[in-house]
């Protein structure tokens, strides 16, 4: 699983982006993320599929949005009946968490020649997947590669989530429905061990679990901002905790 | 080919309810992080925030879920999570411990059940 170590830092095998890109793209090789994206995608295309989307749309949706849990929303709000605004309030909800996570992808692969246009794709590739694994693979690329090895990798994650998308949307028929669900609650699975992965502080895993506990509490409220409330007032106590820890 | 695109009012929707709405969060990391503190109390306060906003939205599939993971009982939905993590735990933090756990509690369930 921990497979196909990458050249070391001098190596001229770094030369040039054009290997780096080709470095990054070969990265999704070795990691199980991979697996968990293929088959959350898998998904996705069945799930667009059975409610009545066309498989342009749910490429589209995989290419532009490329958000899981953004995709699963704005496909289950618009099937259920939502308002535009309805499914748009749900989805960029779901996708603040994204802003921190470009916050803390970008200063990796920064150089101080580096502009910020440049860094457009990687924020779009930014995602919990590409988030986790640049915290394991950027230590072991030359800085000054790392733009184009993330390009590589989130191309190479992408057309792992495309073709997922198209063999779940042609699939969709023929699944059993208890495989349907399992592949659906691979979503929640996957996200809540990445994001624990990742976590260092006392604060995160103080605010994944009091999101968790809390939004069933702020969905009996009904309002329709119901993640943000849970997210708000959770996030700040684990904020507040950290502090109180940390001393004045 | 009609079939392949369907209806282009739907690829509006999708644009304005899908596409603008999420990545305006990721443009806004990057035209404002690089003023910000890694740091700083502001970014580890939005950081709470936006952990404890993904934390409900993995609850929210949980507790209404979509499509065929309704057909699942709710134990079972929240069972394989518990079990999914205790996995995780004891596997010292592997990813994919926890989620084969996880989904083998909630298929090892409804197979019993059925």
């Amino acid at each position: 699983m921990r497979g196909m170590p990458l050249p070391p830092l001098e190596s001229p095998k770094w030369h040039g982006p054009l290997r780096a890109f080709a470095w990054g793209m070969r990265s999704v090789t070795a990691t199980v993320l991979s697996l968990v994206l293929f088959v959350t995608y898998i998904g996705i295309g069945a799930l667009a599929h059975d409610t009545h989307f066309s498989l342009a749309w749910a490429l589209m949706s995989t290419a532009l949005v490329w958000a899981g849990p953004a995709q699963i929303i704005l496909i289950s709000t618009l099937a259920s009946g939502a308002t535009i605004v309805q499914s748009a309030i749900a989805v960029t909800v779901s996708a603040i968490r994204l802003f921190p996570m470009v916050v803390a992808v970008t200063p990796m692969l920064r150089t101080p020649r580096t502009k910020r246009r440049q860094l457009v794709l990687v924020a779009h590739f930014t995602a919990v997947t590409l988030w986790v694994e640049c915290y394991r693979f950027l230590p072991q690329v030359p800085r000054e590669r790392r733009i184009a090895f993330v390009h590589g990798l989130g191309c190479g994650l992408t057309s792992i989530g495309l073709c997922a998308t198209i063999i779940g949307y042609e699939l969709a028929a023929n699944l059993s429905q208890s495989l349907a669900a399992a592949i659906l609650l691979l979503t929640p699975l996957a996200f809540l061990f990445s994001t624990a992965r990742n976590s260092r502080e006392l604060a995160d895993f103080l605010a994944l679990a009091l999101g968790l506990a809390l939004y069933p509490l702020a969905a009996l409220l009904n309002s329709g901002l119901d993640i943000l409330v849970s997210g708000l007032v959770g996030g700040t106590i684990a904020f507040c905790v950290h502090k109180w820890r940390e001393g004045p | 080919m009609s079939e392949f695109f369907g209806d282009w009012h739907a690829l509006v929707v999708l644009l304005l309810a899908g596409v603008i709405p999420n990545q305006i969060w990721r443009m806004l990391g990057l035209w404002l992080g690089g003023g910000l503190d890694e740091g700083s109390d502001l970014l580890m306060w939005v950081k709470a925030v936006a952990t404890a906003i993904l934390a409900g939205v993995i609850a929210q599939i949980l507790v209404q879920p979509p499509g065929a993971l309704a057909s699942v009982p709710g134990f079972l939905r929240y069972g394989a999570l518990g079990a999914g993590f205790l996995a995780f735990i004891l596997t010292r933090r592997s990813i994919f411990a926890g989620v084969v756990c996880g989904e083998i509690f909630m298929l090892a369930g409804k197979w019993l059940l059925a």
